[in-house]
């Protein structure tokens, strides 16, 4: 803390002699902040940062946090313990009236974090310095480069230290006085950089420079942009594998009732409503008597959507579909009832508008590698969906209970000869394709709307899912999501997601005209039966 | 206005009129009544916006009849329930008029809902009050619009955008179906009279219910690094909204960078995101819950008492409904009668206060006024309004920047048309 306060100080000194004034701009600019006007606030701020005074960065900070409190030309700082100090002085003060908190809006916002970025480019935290170095980077605001400057001189930490001058690059390339020299190099520094920004920097140089950093400028503009066209591809097949994760995890339940045990499912999307529902309460809950545990509410979760969605599941095998089997076309008008059923039901009871599953921590963000940006929602969900895949696989062929819903689906009446009690694996095996659609419920309440009609979206595109890659398949399934998955987002840049659709579905139609039975058709005896 | 500075004792007795009102219409049904027809989804996909819409009528008709009533009588609510299919609309509109002999109905809030029951207003000679914001482009005798016109809404959403946050380049993103067509459309050619290049606009749709937005959001990013300024103007729709911004603040697209400006997008929407991540995208709209005004602050009131829930949010349509109601009983009692012909020709030029301190009046093309709040989001959910016309701006039936709507005008006092055609002097285009 001391040596941030010396930090502090030392660039307090730098701008005070730059400014060549001692007179003070900080006290000057602090009743701006109470005009309640956009423009006011954003001059004072530029002035507070630019005063080197020792209290700007908490003033500064407290803005952003919506601490400070303005009223009748006085400016306070809310402190965490609720207690008041005068922003101008820090000094704790009692009752002090009528305070508003100062409003703020976009431009603001980015007044304050460019204020910010140059106020902590000396900041003895690594992060807080590299965070710093990327707001200037955003903010290209020239009176940081002093700063700047000496930032690089003093940065031992690689990462930093290239962030720094990718910043010092920008703000060059952006000042329109800067020495040609110094631009050439900072073309040079973009081009090793490579990213989107350094593109957006460098095509804006070519328009209007000498011709010899236009061209040097653009050739860099034009070699980034090969680099990611490569990289653009990559990522269309990671978005692709991402929604087919996504398809996998709803169909992969649907797999078992609809793919295995032949019982065409229309509720199957309330199953995962069901999950999804599970999941809210479950925040909810943990919101209201643990907010510690948030970051781990999914995982509380899976196992009890899969409970809730599973007990559903036999509860409707015991009540509907076992009085049913072999009748397919009742089979699907008695579930289709019960989805409604269920949809109004949950409508009744929770409310028909959206209700908020939080994101924990650990799953906001994103990961980048190269010019490729994975989000970590998305990586969880595509890792979550090959796991559940896994243990599916997993137990259809090495539990008992696998064996004999394998063993009842091939030949009921042999099964029921050998000692199986069928009605009791029918249940099960339909509970389990349940609480699976249970499970994939949690998953996908992180990235879509938890509402009644959460299933409503999925149905068509499982049953898609299934068909597509041979009923009876959890391989098939696999290769079915995958395959639409990447297909989709292949043709979605080109065709539009609308028409994108469209083509994808006239594509399927085709394919089950040719091969009725999808991608991996069971051969043998089972198919007939 | 004396019915909005409702005591905490009336409250109370509103609440318990509410437990009593199923036993009460029963009682009230013995002697005349005038009844009022309610026609929104309580099922299927659009019950999540238009439930509330139905208890909000609910509320403002028990509160009339707490007040004596109307011309005299009682009103009744007849609640009917479309299930968001829009055939069933039609059926159920017909099934209010010509059945239950309804006074008027308020009902609808897609455009292609509205679209399917206008024939039945028509034929049957009744009164349609459409409580959201829509593409325009249609004045019809039969239906009052309390909703924004896209002159009331988009317009000054984008001059904003372009003026505070000098904006310079625009994705004009929307769900397929008429009203973001429609209004993409009026935003286009509005855009390019303002100079932007053509290059400069990108134009996306997306079907209903859209979940995967990966694709799009990183184009949207792209778009957004060209060294210009860009924004995006949301006319997506419904559920698709919720994985829209949640990509958004996955993928970190920061309203400091690229603001979103939605039009369907409220305080009822926002209730089911987290909204941290979302901090200062825009909404336009002609309402927020969170204006400073003693009229709101005692409407917000009386909801929460009225659905016992202390966390209920009130957001635009449900002011336009407010408005719509108080404008038909005040141009009733001047009537009155409940007579369509005579309330049509009493409403135009009626004037009642808004909920955001002003007074909105029915137009002769049968829009109202409305003022015009940007708000940015905030943590809880609310919207900080950062922009308020100084006055009301008249809503527009037809567009002044499309090519064969700009010589339109809709005047249902003096003219007796929907769409006279001011170079060719004639009625019907």
């Amino acid at each position: 803390m001391t040596s941030l306060r010396i930090l502090l100080r030392a660039i307090a000194l730098l701008t005070a002699m730059a400014a060549g004034a001692m007179a003070g701009p900080f006290e000057e600019a602090l009743p701006k902040f109470s005009a309640d006007s956009y423009s006011d606030t954003e001059a004072a701020i530029s002035a507070v940062a630019g005063s080197g005074h020792e209290r700007a960065l908490t003033v500064v900070e407290a803005l952003r946090d919506g601490r400070l409190l303005a009223g009748a030309g006085q400016v306070y700082i809310r402190e965490a313990s609720n207690g008041m100090i005068d922003a101008a002085t820090g000094e704790i003060v009692g009752g002090a009236g009528n305070l508003k908190p100062v409003r703020v809006n976009n431009r603001v916002r980015r007044a304050i974090e460019a204020a910010l970025g140059n106020l902590t480019l000396l900041s003895s935290d690594t992060r807080t310095r590299f965070n710093a170095a990327q707001a200037v980077f955003r903010s290209r605001d020239a009176s940081a480069l002093p700063v700047l400057e000496r930032a690089i001189a003093q940065e031992s930490d690689l990462r930093v230290r290239g962030a720094l001058e990718s910043a010092r690059a920008a703000v060059i390339l952006n000042k329109p006085d800067a020495p040609a020299v110094e631009k050439k190099i900072a073309v040079e520094i973009l081009s090793r950089r490579g990213d989107q920004d350094s593109l957006a920097l460098l095509s804006n140089v070519s328009a209007s420079s000498a011709p010899d950093l236009a061209k040097a400028a653009s050739d860099a503009a034009e070699g980034i942009r090969t680099r990611l066209a490569l990289w653009n591809a990559l990522q269309n097949v990671w978005y692709g594998v991402s929604l087919g994760s996504v398809l996998l995890l709803a169909a992969i339940g649907l797999a078992i009732t609809f793919g295995t045990m032949g019982v065409i499912n229309m509720a199957h999307g309330e199953m995962v409503m069901i999950g999804a529902y599970t999941t809210f309460m479950v925040q909810e809950v943990i919101r209201l008597h643990a907010p510690g545990l948030f970051d781990a509410s999914l995982f509380i979760a899976l196992p009890l959507a899969f409970l809730t969605a599973g007990a559903v599941g036999v509860l409707v095998e015991r009540c509907v579909i076992r009085f049913l089997y072999g009748r397919p076309l009742e089979t699907l008008l008695a579930t289709w009832g019960l989805s409604l059923i269920l949809q109004q039901a949950v409508r009744t009871v929770f409310g028909p508008t959206n209700r908020e599953v939080g994101t924990p921590g650990w799953m906001r963000g994103a990961l980048e590698i190269g010019g490729l940006s994975l989000t970590y929602n998305r990586l969880a969900i595509v890792v979550f969906a090959f796991s559940v895949f896994a243990i599916l696989l997993l137990v259809m062929r090495y539990t008992s209970l696998g064996l004999y819903v394998r063993a009842v689906t091939q030949n009921r009446r042999m099964a029921g000869s050998m000692g199986i009690r069928t009605n009791r694996i029918d249940a099960l095996a339909f509970g389990l394709g349940s609480g699976v659609a249970g499970i994939a419920g949690v998953a996908l309440s992180q990235i879509d709307n938890v509402s009644p009609n959460l299933g409503q979206g999925y149905i068509i595109d499982s049953f898609m899912v299934v068909v597509f890659g041979g009923v009876g398949n959890l391989w098939g399934t696999l290769i079915g999501a995958m395959t639409l998955g990447v297909a989709n987002k292949m043709l979605e840049p080109y065709a539009g997601a609308v028409l994108g659709k469209i083509v994808l579905l006239i594509t399927i139609i085709i394919f089950i005209q040719r091969r009725p039975r999808g991608l991996f058709a069971l051969k043998g005896r089972a198919v007939e039966a | 206005m004396s019915m909005l500075k409702m005591t905490r004792r009336s409250l109370i007795a509103l609440a318990s009129a509410a437990l009593m009102s199923g036993t009460m219409t029963q009682v009230v049904q013995a002697q005349e009544t005038i009844k009022v027809g309610i026609l929104h989804s309580l099922s299927g996909t659009m019950a999540i916006s238009e439930t509330t819409l139905k208890d909000v009528m609910l509320m403002l008709i028990e509160e009339q009849n707490k007040k004596g009533g109307l011309l005299g009588k009682k009103l009744e609510a007849v609640v009917v329930d479309p299930a968001s299919d829009w055939p069933l609309f039609a059926e159920k509109a017909r099934q209010l008029i010509s059945q239950d002999k309804v006074a008027a109905v308020f009902g609808c809030w897609t455009s292609v809902s509205r679209k399917s029951v206008l024939p039945v207003f028509k034929e049957l000679n009744s009164i349609l009050f459409y409580p959201v914001q829509y593409e325009g482009e249609e004045s019809e005798r039969n239906v009052f619009y309390t909703g924004a016109a896209p002159n009331q809404q988009a317009i000054p959403a984008v001059d904003y955008l372009a003026k505070e946050e000098k904006v310079e380049r625009w994705v004009l993103a929307g769900t397929d179906y008429v009203y973001p067509r429609t209004t993409n459309k009026i935003l286009e050619a509005y855009l390019k009279s303002k100079g932007v290049k053509d290059e400069d606009i990108m134009i996306n749709y997306t079907p209903f219910g859209h979940s995967d937005w990966q694709t799009i959001v990183a184009d949207i990013k792209k778009f957004g690094l060209a060294g210009k300024k860009t924004a995006v103007v949301s006319t997506i729709n419904g559920d698709a909204n919720v994985p829209f911004y949640k990509e958004l603040a996955n993928q970190g697209v920061r309203a400091t960078d690229i603001p979103v400006i939605a039009f369907s997008v409220g305080e009822e929407e926002l209730a089911g995101i987290d909204t941290k991540p979302l901090v200062g995208h825009l909404a336009a709209w002609n309402y927020f819950q969170s204006v400073d005004t003693p009229d709101n602050k005692a409407f917000i009131d009386k909801w929460k008492a009225f659905t016992k829930n202390d966390k209920r949010v009130t957001n635009d349509p449900m002011e336009a409904h407010v408005i719509g109601f108080n404008m038909w009983v005040k141009a009733v009692e001047g009537a009155g009668t409940v007579d369509p012909d005579k309330v049509i020709d009493a409403i135009v030029g009626v004037k009642v206060p808004n909920l955001t301190g002003g007074m909105s009046e029915m137009l002769p093309n049968h829009h109202i006024t409305k003022p015009v709040l940007i708000g940015e989001i905030k943590e809880d959910g609310q919207f900080d309004t950062v922009s308020q016309t100084d006055s009301l701006v008249p809503g527009d039936a037809w567009s002044k920047y499309l090519e064969g709507s700009k010589d339109l005008i809709a005047d249902w006092k003096t003219l007796k048309c929907g769409n006279y055609n001011t170079v060719t002097k004639k009625c019907g285009a």
